[in-house]
């Protein structure tokens, strides 16, 4: 069906290096925005739509439902069962994935200029029209299970539910979005289709779309979609009390290399000292092999083939969250490095000279992340869900370069506690006992 | 070019602006292969410098020494403060990394296009300069060791492959882990990473390849500047590593681990990889790891063993032919739990039998060959995934000409390739069977 398209806004134009990229935002016939880059050389479009709310919207008692939902998105809609859904979408070429974040659930597809029509047809009715046959249903959730069974058994995978269940309790983001055995193995067909009607909403999606596609086009595409979605659906959690305190958990587990997840209270996304926090964080443990962690516990010592920090701004709460794996017999000596280093920085800050390293790289690194359709698909949707202007890649770098060694002080002293920072080992680490 | 094959939902493909076209080679007096890859969309450059040299080229004894030198050139150079060429990378908005596998050593580097030379400059100065102290081998060693844990020690499914991969080869060096195995590991000297440093670390040795916003003739222009002046090896080896003798039985491998959470069965084959002009027969492999165990819902395995009977929670067959010597052809189960991986293994086993007996399904075929049309289109818009490509290809003994044909003999292949493919392939005397399992107190069932 052909539609007029209703509104067309603001177009702009943003540079990169030696080139401009022009983003549009499109409103479709029926009221949806989209942002929009035409990218005509190569005939195929990447489209990216995302919900807000993701598995935090998990009903009381039913976590892992809207994780295992996603997971039988694909298998039978309308008309088609599993197979003849997957049977269509190969003779199609075309691909859809579907994914669950705490905060967004995902659908990034791709599908080829010549038979998008047909494409488009097959993903709305996976949208809208899921058949969660039971046989699916079943074997979709023993597919889960095994998964939640292979992280129960993983270093990396215990250390993140321990500190997080620790972090954030009852709260959804305390305990891993799959669910547990118990709690998948209780869901009936109504939660799944409850979890449905829960995240697809028209009040709470953003659109992206890259390639070879008219802004006319993307609009009734759209609006074919998402036109017929619910207006809303389950209402966003509340906030997340941050209950963790400074300390160690030792998890004991047989495993030769112990993992250490460590974490505090972070920094918002919309704080006004978030940029210098970036910044800090890319000198900290952000960087490649240039990062102060790097350096101390790797390059200099040997202790680890990778430690890296990273700012984690959720939608309800917050974290500042590292992770490192030394030997049993060296992940104390890597602790207490990282200990150190993360007192240092927060009373001295950084020098003249990691700064202006720091601003080159993220100034220099930022237009490079413009690689392919699918990625500035997804970005253009993560600009969206932070309230960013269109013209935000206009004066990104700007920001990153207008950022003080006295911010870095300021935010360091404000945003690092190192006495806050609790460590969980995972392993059989030698000198490290629980605290508290 | 593409082509144009009628296919199930009529779908006529339309031929993109196909690899052939943006795609260019030169060579170097001093033996350096160069293949150049334009996409003008972004203004980006790949630089890849990979060496046809990997853990399959090391002498007994040294194992891991080839992914030790990787890291080992990050180090110092005779120019260069270590650390100063990854430095230099990020202060260029840059970001660089290093791989390593059985048949190649890589190194990359994805910056904005106009750093393209100063890229190079570093590249070459490291191929032939560096500087290592016993300082450097002993810290570095230190982080390998951290690596092999972290990647293979704390991982009972890799420890597993390992185990398997050593009972697959009777003699070639891919039985070896690129990693190295511990006790050596712990041994490798600056002696060992500079002897494997100086024979293979030369451009007649080396293929650049370098992929984005670029022009070949300028490409050649930087890569005459800063390669051109290196010396190439002069006695390089003949790549001729131990071949593999008749495999006359099969071996089968019981791994036990209480870390294991989820048995199943997987067995490899011995099988032929692509070679120089000569890729039929892989192209059926490949196919026939599509069709055997491709798609979970659309696949033989995925139709009989999980969707229909519920047998398995996870199904797969696998094939790469792109090896400089003999490769693998893999099946996999997974069993719902109600299942023992020996009843696992005979339903598996029983499908593939079926499979050979009743031939292919056309309409699946042409499903898969369409993606493989369509695929084509996609991978324009990853200019790393196809510099990748063109890397592997050159380091495993193919040609651009091997790389370029491959789409059409993919195309090519018929029913009847395939079921011959497996009946070639699924040789018993040239399998290793691994069942993965908890300690046998542990098991419930």
């Amino acid at each position: 069906m052909i539609r007029i398209l209703f509104a067309l806004t603001a177009a702009i134009v943003f540079t990169l290096p030696a080139r401009a990229i022009d983003i549009q935002e499109v409103t479709s016939p029926g009221g949806i925005k989209a942002w929009l880059v035409e990218e005509r050389s190569i005939p195929f479009t990447a489209l990216e739509i995302r919900f807000k709310g993701g598995a935090s919207l998990d009903r009381p008692e039913k976590r892992g439902a809207i994780h295992l939902m996603a997971g039988l998105i694909e298998e039978g809609a309308g008309d088609l069962d599993a197979t003849e859904f997957a049977a269509a979408r190969e003779a199609l070429a075309s691909s859809y994935g579907f994914d669950v974040y705490d905060d967004a659930f995902s659908i990034s597809a791709q599908f080829l200029t010549e038979n998008r029509e047909d494409a488009l047809a097959l993903l709305r009715s996976a949208i809208n029209e899921p058949r969660f046959d039971q046989a699916a249903i079943e074997r979709v959730r023993a597919q889960v299970v095994s998964i939640i069974r292979s992280e129960e058994k993983e270093p990396s995978d215990i250390a993140r539910r321990t500190l997080m269940s620790m972090t954030f309790g009852d709260h959804p983001y305390g305990s891993p979005l799959e669910g547990t055995v118990e709690s998948v193995e209780a869901l009936s067909r109504d939660d799944i289709v409850n979890a449905h009607q829960d995240i697809f909403a028209r009040d709470r999606v953003f659109v992206g779309a890259v390639g070879d596609i008219s802004a006319e086009e993307l609009g009734s595409l759209i609006d074919d979609l998402l036109g017929t979605l619910p207006e809303t659906g389950a209402p966003m959690p509340a906030d997340a009390d941050f209950a963790l305190q400074g300390g160690k958990t030792v998890v004991p587990f047989n495993t030769p290399q112990s993992v250490a997840l460590f974490a505090h209270e972070g920094i918002e996304r919309d704080d006004p000292d978030f940029f210098p926090a970036y910044v800090m964080n890319q000198i900290f443990g952000a960087g490649g092999f240039g990062s102060r962690l790097t350096k101390e516990v790797r390059v200099k010592r040997g202790l680890t083939y990778g430690v890296s920090t990273y700012l984690i701004p959720k939608d309800h709460a917050e974290l500042v969250m590292g992770q490192v794996a030394s030997s049993n017999d060296r992940v104390a000596e890597a602790i207490e490095v990282i200990k150190a280093e993360w007192k240092k920085l927060a009373i001295e800050g950084v020098t003249e000279e990691e700064l202006a390293d720091a601003k080159k790289y993220l100034t220099g690194a930022y237009p490079l992340r413009f690689d392919g359709n699918g990625t500035i698909a997804s970005i253009l949707v993560g600009m969206q869900m932070d309230d960013l202007p269109i013209d935000y890649a206009d004066t990104r770098n700007d920001k990153v370069n207008a950022v003080t060694l006295d911010d870095i002080k300021r935010v360091a002293a404000r945003v690092l506690r190192p006495d806050d920072l609790h460590f969980v080992v995972v392993g059989q680490p030698e000198g490290i006992e629980t605290t508290n | 070019m593409l082509r144009l094959t009628l296919c199930a939902l009529a779908c006529l493909l339309v031929a993109p602006a196909t690899a052939a076209e943006n795609v260019t080679t030169f060579k170097l007096d001093n033996g350096m292969e160069a293949v150049v890859i334009e996409d003008h969309r972004a203004p980006v450059v790949v630089h890849m410098l990979w060496y046809r040299a990997g853990a399959a080229d090391e002498k007994p004894g040294v194992s891991g020494i080839a992914h030790f030198l990787e890291h080992l050139l990050f180090k110092a150079t005779d120019n260069m403060e270590a650390g100063e060429f990854s430095a230099t990378v990020e202060a260029n908005g840059g970001s660089d990394n290093a791989f390593t596998s059985w048949d190649y050593t890589g190194y990359f580097q994805r910056v904005a296009a106009d750093r393209l030379g100063l890229m190079m400059q570093m590249e070459a100065d490291r191929m032939r300069n560096i500087k290592l102290t016993e300082e450097d081998i002993i810290t570095e060693r230190n982080v390998i060791l951290e690596e092999r844990n972290q990647r293979t020690d704390s991982d009972p499914g890799a420890l597993f492959a390992e185990q398997r991969r050593s009972a697959q080869y009777l003699n070639h060096p891919y039985g070896i882990p690129i990693i190295g195995w511990r006790h050596e590991m712990e041994q490798l000297t600056r002696e060992d990473a500079l002897e494997f440093y100086e024979t293979f670390y030369a451009p007649n040795a080396a293929v650049l390849v370098v992929a984005g916003d670029v022009d070949p003739a300028e490409v050649e222009e930087l890569a005459k500047i800063h390669y051109g002046p290196l010396k190439p090896t002069v006695d390089l080896p003949v790549r001729e590593r131990p071949q593999e003798p008749p495999q006359l039985a099969e071996r089968r491998i019981t791994y036990e681990d209480p870390r294991v959470s989820q048995p199943y069965v997987i067995r490899t084959y011995l099988a032929p990889e692509r070679d120089a002009g000569d890729q039929e027969t892989a192209a059926a492999l490949t196919l026939l790891a599509d069709i055997l165990g491709g798609s979970s819902a659309t696949s033989v395995f995925g139709r009989e063993l999980e969707l229909d009977n519920r047998k398995a929670v996870y199904t797969s067959a696998f094939y790469s032919g792109m090896n400089y010597d003999d490769t693998n052809f893999g099946v996999l189960i997974v069993p719902t739990p109600d299942l023992t991986l020996e009843q696992a293994e005979a339903e598996m086993d029983a499908v593939i039998t079926q499979f050979i007996e009743d031939g292919v399904d056309s309409a699946q075929l042409e499903r898969v060959k369409t993606q493989i049309r369509a695929s084509a289109i996609y991978e324009n818009d990853n200019v790393s995934g196809l510099a990748r490509r063109y890397g592997a290809a050159l380091t495993s003994g193919l040609t651009v000409e091997d790389v370029q044909a491959w789409p059409d003999i993919l195309q090519s292949v018929t029913e009847e390739d395939i079921i011959a493919a497996a009946k070639m392939v699924f040789d018993r005397d040239k399998a290793v069977t691994g069942w993965y399992q908890k300690p046998a107190a542990e098991v419930t069932q």
